[in-house]
């Protein structure tokens, strides 16, 4: 479906963006789940949602190259827009003004603010580490050609590695139903200009410039 | 082994007592190798083979006498040959009967994600349930001494299992009962123990004077025991370790910190939720949509 067509509302996320959004969103879930049964045993009930005990080994790896592969695709051309800039840490500087709302006691945002920004560098860095130590431990094909001190440090850090990626998807999440009108956008593509201004203002800004995107 | 049992003291992934009303049993039981007393004739491996209906793929020499070369899914013993060249220029064969040492403090257990498939019993027998087994192979990383092999036919481990069918039924391992030497005995651990003791000194008044036990106490000490000639340098034996242990790596990955770890996701996840509960969400007033549209009429306008 298209984005909503109205001409006042901001397209935020391409339909590039969006269809690749919400497949990471699919694998993250079946990655998610696969890996958290074999993470804990009060967990291991969730292999019964992947397929049972050595379907979840068999498929967490190929669904996690899904993962990584789908998000490389979907973060790697917006490796320049999420470098901090000097308005970035002036804004994690007043992270308490965020939680409280204070929005107008901060610096303006540009398209992502600075909690995005490192949201996005600590997922590519985790997806990246997940990845290489995923084939380290990944037994039915190539763990057998590295040595046990690397399998077991590569489970090490794959699990420690999930764990940091679970936390900031939570962060994510909690930050997406919070800011209303983020899950909208993601899903229908455009924002209205009251939440450009109000949430992104320099972003904003660009957006209705003459001969800007819109 | 699938045998129903109720003498389970460890059950892998399992935080629940796992049934054990019939233990604990007389005592623990423990195979006894004397590595001064092998002749490396490999009836111990033709035993466990015939016992368990094993049939590895006939493989190639690699010029030693190590047939097969290493332990598979389908060789749950080995004879590892080493030569070695003592100070006195002499040779000496030491063999060792390799496989899976049953100990106390299992890396395998401790390491498998999935309920049930590794158990240890009263008797302090380590054994596989592959019927549980999910493939994965973090047995072989928790495991200290190289041992469960992950078998390419069905994917599920494998290894010794003390034949623990037959010392149910009060018979001894099929490779103790076929030994033609005597050098693998099979009896109570203490029992075991004192046998080397005995053996020990014997060893020890024909010049073997490093001769001791191998139970090493890193991992709680282990129910296949070695009676070494050289007890000082185990890594002789084709690379017995000296000083087994669980690994510093696969205890931080399999301890304290999982629960930690959870724990710390579901206060995340709380934290989320009571944030949104007492500030509520950031939503767009209408004085933020008035000025919105200001801004856009005066862009317009320049235009």
């Amino acid at each position: 479906m298209a984005e909503r067509n109205h001409p006042a509302l901001i397209l935020r996320h391409p339909t590039r963006d969006r269809v690749l959004h919400w497949l990471l969103v699919i694998a993250f879930l079946f990655v998610a789940a696969s890996g958290l049964a074999l993470f804990h045993p009060s967990l291991f009930w969730l292999t019964n949602l992947t397929g049972g005990g050595p379907w979840t080994t068999i498929l967490h790896p190929f669904i996690g190259l899904v993962m990584v592969v789908t998000f490389i695709w979907f973060a790697a051309p917006k490796w320049r827009v999420n470098q901090l800039t000097a308005s970035d840490y002036a804004w994690l500087k007043g992270f308490r003004y965020v939680l409280s709302g204070e929005e107008e006691k901060l610096p303006e945002v540009g398209e992502y603010n600075a909690g995005q920004k490192v949201l996005y560098f600590t997922l590519m860095a985790c997806v990246l580490l997940l990845a290489v130590t995923g084939f380290v431990i990944w037994r039915r094909y190539f763990a057998g050609n590295f040595s046990v001190r690397v399998v077991r440090l590569g489970a090490l850090v794959h699990a420690f590695v999930a764990f940091v990626l679970l936390v900031s998807i939570v962060v994510h999440i909690s930050a997406a139903v919070w800011e209303k009108g983020s899950i909208t956008s993601m899903v229908r593509g455009t924002v209205t200009p009251g939440w450009a201004y109000k949430h992104r203002r320099a972003w904003f800004r660009d957006m209705i410039r003459p001969g800007a995107g819109h | 082994m699938a045998l129903q049992s109720l003498d389970i003291v460890r059950r892998s992934a399992t935080k629940t007592p796992p049934p054990s009303v019939r233990g604990p049993v007389p005592a623990e039981v423990a195979k006894l190798i004397d590595t001064s007393k092998c002749i490396g004739c490999k009836a111990c491996q033709t035993a466990c083979m015939e016992w368990n209906d094993l049939r590895d793929e006939v493989g190639t020499c690699d010029g030693t006498y190590n047939n097969p070369t290493d332990l598979t899914a389908q060789s749950w013993t080995v004879m590892r040959f080493a030569e070695y060249e003592n100070p006195n220029g002499n040779l000496e064969w030491l063999i060792r009967k390799d496989g899976c040492m049953h100990c106390a403090d299992p890396g395998c257990l401790k390491a498998c994600p999935a309920p049930g498939a590794i158990v240890q019993y009263a008797n302090g027998i380590v054994d596989f349930h592959e019927e549980n087994c999910i493939g994965c192979g973090y047995c072989i990383a928790g495991c200290p001494f190289d041992v469960p092999r992950i078998s390419k036919h069905d994917h599920k481990a494998y290894k010794c299992t003390l034949c623990s069918d037959r010392v149910a039924v009060g018979l001894e391992p099929a490779c103790v009962k076929t030994c033609p030497t005597g050098a693998i005995t099979f009896g109570t651990k203490e029992r075991m123990k004192q046998d080397a003791e005995e053996r020990i000194v014997d060893l020890k008044s024909r010049g073997f004077e490093h001769a001791g036990l191998y139970d090493p106490s890193g991992v709680g000490g282990t129910h296949v025991m070695y009676v070494l000639h050289h007890a000082d340098k185990p890594e002789l034996y084709s690379g017995l370790a000296p000083q087994p242990h669980i690994s510093r790596a696969v205890r931080l990955w399999k301890g304290v910190t999982k629960p930690l770890a959870l724990g710390a996701i579901g206060l995340a996840v709380l934290a989320g939720f009571f944030n949104y509960i007492i500030s509520g969400p950031k939503e767009v007033e209408p004085e933020d949509d008035e000025a919105a549209r200001k801004e856009q009429e005066k862009a317009h306008g320049r235009a």
